[in-house]
C-alpha cells in the first residue's frame, strides 16, 4: 500500500505535532504546516492527496486555503478540523467542497478512519 | 429700566423652576423636582385667584358703595327740598302780605294783628309779624313781645334787604331765646318810589320735625349748619344749636354729595350733604359707616374667605397631586432603572453566550493538544516501550499537558470573573487592567481576522473608584463594535490617558465602515441596530446608560469609510460617592 501524502494543517504547533507524530507511529506519512500560506507553500510542492485543515487560523483563515485548494488542486481532498462548532463555518466547508468536519478534540481512530475514507474516495477522480 | 431687569430676572427664575434635574446625578433629584412643581403650580393657580379676587374686591367695593351712597343721597336731595318748600312757601307769604296791603294797612296795629291771627292759623311757624319803614323803624308788630318802636336800622340784615329785597337770616336766638329765624321782604309801593319791609320771625321747630321725618335710626344723625359751620338745628353727635359743628364745612356743592371716612365720636362716618339753593344753609346726614357698609363688610368678608378657601383647596391639591406624581415618577423611574438592570444582565448573559463560542474553541485546543499527547503517550508506551530515552520523552510529553491544562483553566477562570460581576459593587481599580482583561476575550477573534489591537495605555494612568463588572462591559460592547465595524486586516486602537484633575478618558478608534450623521444621532437609542438581523440594538444604549449612570460621559465621532471612535470620560470618583463624601 503506497502511503499517501498527508498534509496537517493546525496553528496549534503541540497538537499538529503530536498528531503528525502519532499518525507515523501507525505509518501514515504526513507533513505539516502552522498556517495557511505554510500550507499553500507545501501543497503546491508536494502536492498531498489529503489535507487536514484547522480553519481558524491567524493570517490566512482556513476557509482561504479550502477555496485555494478547490481552485487550484480540485483532486486534493480535504478533512476539516476544528476547535470552532460554528455551524455556518461547517457549512461553509462542505459547500466549498471538503469531505467532512470533525471537531477538536478528536480520536485518533476515528480520525485515520475518515482520512481513509476520503483517500479511498479521491481515487476515483485520480482515474 | 429696573423693573424691566427685574422682570427678566423674576422670568429667568421661574424658567428655572422648569428645568427637570438630570437622572442619576443626585438623589436629591426628586426633592427638588417635586420642589420646583409646587412652586410653579401654586404660582400658576394662586396669581389668577388673587388677581380675580382683587378684581372682584374693587368692583364690588364700587358697585355696593354706590348702591348705599345713592339712597342716601336720594334721602338728603328730598329732605333739602322739603325745606326749601317750607321756607319758600313761608317766603310767598310774606311776599304776598307786603304786596296785598297797603303800608297804612299794615301799619294799623288792629289791621296787623288780624292779619297775624290768620297767618298762625293757616300757616306753620310764625312767631311774629312787624311793618319797617325805610328809617328802620319798626312802625307796626303783632307777636308776643313787645317790640314797637324798635329801630333796626343799624342791623346788618336791614341793609341786605334794601340791596337784594328779600333776607333769610341764619338761625338765632335772639332776645327771644329760641331758636328762630327771620324772613325780611321789601316792598316797593307804585313808582312813587316809596317803600315798606315786613318782616316775620320763624319758629325753627318746624326743622326738627322735617328731620325728624326722615326716619333715622338712633345711630344716625341729621342736622342744618349755615357757611360758617354753625349748627341750627340741634345735633345728635355735632352739638346743640348755634354751636360750632364738629365736622367742618364740607366743600360746595348744590347737588347731594359724600364725604367718606370722616371720624366722628370715635367711629367712622359717612357725611351726605347738600347745599341750599337759596339760603345759606347745608344740610347733613351722617351715618357710621360700619352701618351703612354692612352687606360690603360682609361681602368683603365672603370674598376673603372665599380667597382663602380656594388657596387653601388648591395647597391641599398640589401638594397631594404633586407628591403622588413625582412618587410616581419616582416609581416608574425605580421600575425603568431595574428593567435597565435587567436587560443590562440579559445583554451580558447573552455577552457571555457570544463568548461561549470564542471560549469553547479556545479551549478545544489545549484540549486537543492534551488528547493527542494523552494519545501519544499511550501509543508511545505501545508502539515504543523499549525506547531507552521512554522516561524523558514521557515527561516531555506530560509537561505539554500540564500546560495546556492551565490554559484551560486560565480561560475557564476569566470567563468566571466576567460573568459573576452582575451586581453593582463600586471598588478602586485599574483602568488599564479591566482593558486587558476584556481585550483577552476578544484577541483571538481579532487575530483570526487579521484584525490588529493597539494599546496606547498610559502607565501613569490614575486608579479610578467605578465598577469592575460594568465597565467590563462597557469596553466589552466598544470592543465587539469596533470588531463588527472593522474588515479582516483592519486595526483597533484602544488609549487611556488622564484627562484633567478628576477624570480618565479611554478612546477605541477603528478603521472600519464608520457611520454617518444621521446613524450617529441614534447610535446610543435602545433597539436602534445597523447590523440587521444580527444585533439587538442594545449594546450601545445599555454602554450609554452605564457611563452616564458612572458619572461619565461617552462620544462618538466617525466618518463613514474613515471609521469611528468612542470616547469615554470617567469621573475618578462617580459623583454620587463624591456627595455623600462631602456631605
Amino acid at each position: 500500500m503506497n502511503d499517501p501524502k498527508v498534509l496537517l494543517v493546525d496553528d496549534e504547533k503541540d497538537f499538529v505535532c503530536t498528531l503528525a507524530e502519532r499518525l507515523e507511529l501507525r505509518d501514515i506519512k504526513v507533513d505539516v504546516a502552522f498556517n495557511g500560506t505554510e500550507a499553500i507553500e507545501k501543497i503546491e510542492k508536494h502536492q498531498p492527496q489529503l489535507v487536514v485543515l484547522d480553519l481558524l487560523m491567524p493570517g490566512m483563515p482556513g476557509l482561504d486555503v479550502l477555496r485555494w485548494i478547490e481552485k487550484r488542486h480540485p483532486d486534493t481532498e480535504v478533512i476539516v478540523l476544528t476547535g470552532h462548532g460554528e455551524q455556518e463555518c461547517k457549512d461553509e466547508a462542505l459547500r466549498l467542497g471538503a469531505d467532512c468536519c470533525l471537531l477538536k478534540p478528536i480520536s485518533i481512530e476515528k480520525l485515520i478512519d475518515k482520512m481513509m475514507k476520503a483517500l479511498t474516495s479521491s481515487k476515483p477522480k485520480n482515474q | 429700566m429696573k423693573l424691566k431687569e427685574s422682570v427678566v430676572k423674576g422670568l429667568v427664575k421661574l424658567g428655572n423652576l422648569l428645568k427637570v434635574p438630570e437622572a442619576g446625578i443626585s438623589p436629591m433629584r426628586y426633592e427638588v423636582l417635586l420642589r420646583n412643581i409646587r412652586i410653579l403650580m401654586l404660582i400658576i393657580t394662586i396669581i389668577p385667584l388673587l388677581l380675580m379676587a382683587t378684581i372682584n374686591y374693587h368692583q364690588y367695593q364700587s358697585r355696593l358703595k354706590q348702591e348705599i351712597v345713592d339712597p342716601m343721597k336720594v334721602l338728603v336731595n328730598k329732605t333739602k327740598h322739603s325745606f326749601e318748600l317750607f321756607l319758600a312757601g313761608r317766603l310767598s307769604t310774606v311776599n304776598f302780605i307786603a304786596s296785598a296791603y297797603t303800608y297804612e294797612e299794615l301799619a294799623d296795629e288792629e289791621n296787623l294783628q288780624r292779619i297775624f291771627r290768620v297767618l298762625r292759623a293757616e300757616f306753620e311757624g310764625f312767631v311774629d309779624i312787624g311793618l319797617i319803614d325805610p328809617s328802620g323803624r319798626q312802625v307796626s308788630y303783632a307777636g308776643p313781645y313787645e317790640l314797637q318802636g324798635k329801630n333796626y336800622a343799624e342791623q346788618p340784615w336791614f341793609e341786605q334787604v334794601k340791596v337784594r329785597g328779600v333776607y333769610i337770616s341764619d338761625v338765632f336766638k335772639g332776645f327771644r331765646q329760641f331758636p328762630h329765624l327771620v324772613i325780611a321782604v321789601q316792598h316797593f309801593a307804585g313808582s312813587g318810589g316809596r317803600w315798606w319791609i315786613v318782616r316775620v320771625t320763624i319758629d325753627t321747630g318746624k326743622f326738627d320735625e322735617l328731620i325728624a321725618a326722615m326716619g333715622l335710626r338712633p345711630d344716625e344723625d341729621a342736622f342744618l349748619i349755615n357757611h360758617e359751620g354753625i349748627l341750627q338745628t340741634g345735633s345728635k353727635f355735632c352739638g346743640a344749636v348755634l354751636d360750632r359743628c364738629a365736622v367742618s364745612v364740607p366743600p360746595q356743592s348744590y347737588e347731594p354729595n359724600v364725604l367718606e371716612n370722616t371720624f366722628l365720636t370715635g367711629r367712622d362716618t359717612i357725611v351726605t350733604y347738600a347745599y341750599f339753593t337759596r339760603a345759606n344753609l347745608i344740610l347733613m346726614v351722617v351715618k357710621p359707616k360700619a352701618e351703612v357698609l354692612k352687606a360690603w363688610y360682609t361681602l368683603k368678608s365672603e370674598i376673603v374667605f372665599v380667597f382663602g378657601l380656594g388657596v387653601i383647596i388648591i395647597v391641599a391639591v398640589v401638594f397631594r397631586l404633586t407628591g403622588t406624581m413625582v412618587n410616581r415618577l419616582k416609581e416608574s423611574d425605580q421600575k425603568r432603572e431595574l428593567a435597565m438592570r435587567q436587560m443590562q444582565h440579559s445583554h451580558k448573559l447573552s455577552s457571555i453566550g457570544r463568548l461561549a463560542a470564542g471560549v469553547a474553541h479556545e479551549i478545544n485546543n489545549p484540549l486537543a493538544v492534551i488528547n493527542e499527547k494523552v494519545g501519544l503517550v499511550k501509543d508511545l508506551l505501545e508502539y515504543r516501550s523499549d525506547r531507552p530515552d521512554m522516561k524523558d520523552v514521557l515527561l516531555r510529553h506530560l509537561s505539554v499537558i500540564v500546560q495546556a491544562i492551565d490554559r484551560c483553566s486560565a480561560i475557564t477562570h476569566r470567563l468566571l470573573g466576567f460573568a459573576r460581576r452582575m451586581d453593582v459593587a463600586i471598588e478602586s481599580l485599574d483602568v488599564n487592567e479591566v482593558i486587558e482583561e476584556v481585550l483577552s476575550f476578544v484577541e483571538k477573534d481579532a487575530a483570526y481576522r487579521n484584525v490588529r489591537l493597539e494599546r496606547h495605555l498610559a502607565e501613569d494612568l490614575s486608579r479610578i473608584t467605578s465598577d469592575r463588572g460594568q465597565l467590563q462591559q462597557v469596553f466589552l460592547n466598544l470592543f465587539n463594535n469596533s470588531l463588527a465595524a472593522v474588515e479582516d486586516g483592519g486595526w483597533i486602537s484602544i488609549a487611556t490617558a488622564n484627562g484633567g484633575s478628576d477624570t480618565i478618558k479611554i478612546s477605541v478608534q477603528d478603521n472600519g465602515c464608520g457611520m454617518s450623521e444621521e446613524t450617529m444621532r441614534h447610535i446610543f437609542e435602545p433597539f436602534f441596530t445597523t447590523k440587521k438581523g444580527e444585533g439587538t440594538g442594545l449594546g450601545l444604549s445599555i454602554t450609554h446608560g452605564i457611563v452616564s449612570r458612572l458619572g461619565g460621559e461617552i462620544q462618538v465621532k466617525s466618518a463613514v469609510g474613515e471609521g469611528t471612535r468612542f470616547t469615554v470620560h470617567l469621573p475618578k470618583i462617580p459623583p454620587e460617592i463624591g456627595e455623600e463624601n462631602r456631605s
